[in-house]
């Protein structure tokens, strides 16, 4: 499913911050509201984020449901090595989504 | 006077009488509200017995924000991101949404840059405190005022 979008710059150069954006198309749904008829919506959150640069954990957000839909997520970190950043997405009613994107640096 | 009502009278009683209903349709229509205590309790839980002092944390946030649904913030704290010297989390807590926190974020020194830009509800005009953690175990806060003309959580699904 290609609801996740991933901005990284494809190339940088080494020791350089990068500034990494990710949005993710969720309704982060709080467990605090009610339908018309009074029944309670039940919480439908993500709670974790990950995001992996070659299998070595960089930066990880837990969320609760004070983060507005649609969750965008904007963090940075050292360009060390060409490879892959890894994101995962993981939260209630079993989701998770993954994605990924290839930086090259040198 | 005897036995009529003046109108002084009648209208005073009139007027309790709506504010006692007004209040009553408060309460029953308010949902579940953190209280400031509450927050320091989650504050708390996250610090445990040590100290938060205040500074070395930024949080950008809008004063006046027309639509409580999606506010954008940015949190950020000043620090070289080296080993031996890094921030290892930023948190977020709000005194009147639901339920205190918000959101953590945890860094490593490969961060480069302690900060955090999101997205974020706020159920009412209330003070958003961020709480930043370093490596070295001090903790540092910052907090900031924000006005809400239309709150998020209250429409029906």
């Amino acid at each position: 499913m290609a609801n996740a979008l991933i901005n990284v710059p494809p190339r940088a150069k080494r020791g350089e911050i990068i500034e990494i954006k990710t949005l993710i198309s969720h309704p982060m749904e709080t467990g605090y509201r009610r339908t018309q008829l009074g029944a309670a919506v039940p919480r439908d959150i993500i709670r974790t984020f990950v995001c992996t640069y070659n299998g070595t954990e960089i930066f990880r957000a837990e969320l609760h449901p004070a983060i507005a839909a649609n969750p965008f997520i904007a963090f940075s970190t050292v360009a060390t090595e060409s490879g892959t950043l890894a994101f995962q997405w993981t939260g209630d009613r079993g989701f998770s989504e993954t994605a990924s994107a290839a930086i090259t640096v040198d | 006077m005897g036995g009529q009502t003046s109108r002084r009278e009648f209208l005073a009683a009139a007027g309790g009488a709506a504010a006692g209903l007004g209040l009553a349709s408060v309460i029953a229509v308010e949902p579940a509200r953190a209280t400031p205590a509450a927050m320091q309790e989650a504050i708390r839980k996250v610090v445990g017995a040590a100290r938060v002092n205040q500074g070395r944390v930024k949080l950008e946030l809008p004063p006046l924000v027309e639509n409580g649904n999606t506010v954008p913030l940015t949190v950020s704290a000043e620090s070289p991101m080296t080993a031996a010297d890094h921030v290892k989390a930023l948190h977020l807590f709000t005194e009147k949404n639901p339920q205190p926190d918000v959101a953590s974020f945890r860094f490593g020194p490969r961060a480069g840059r302690a900060s955090v830009a999101t997205r974020m509800r706020l159920a009412d005009t209330q003070t958003v405190i961020a709480i930043c953690e370093l490596s070295d175990g001090s903790f540092w806060s910052t907090s900031v005022n924000v006005v809400v003309t239309l709150a998020a959580c209250l429409e029906e699904a």
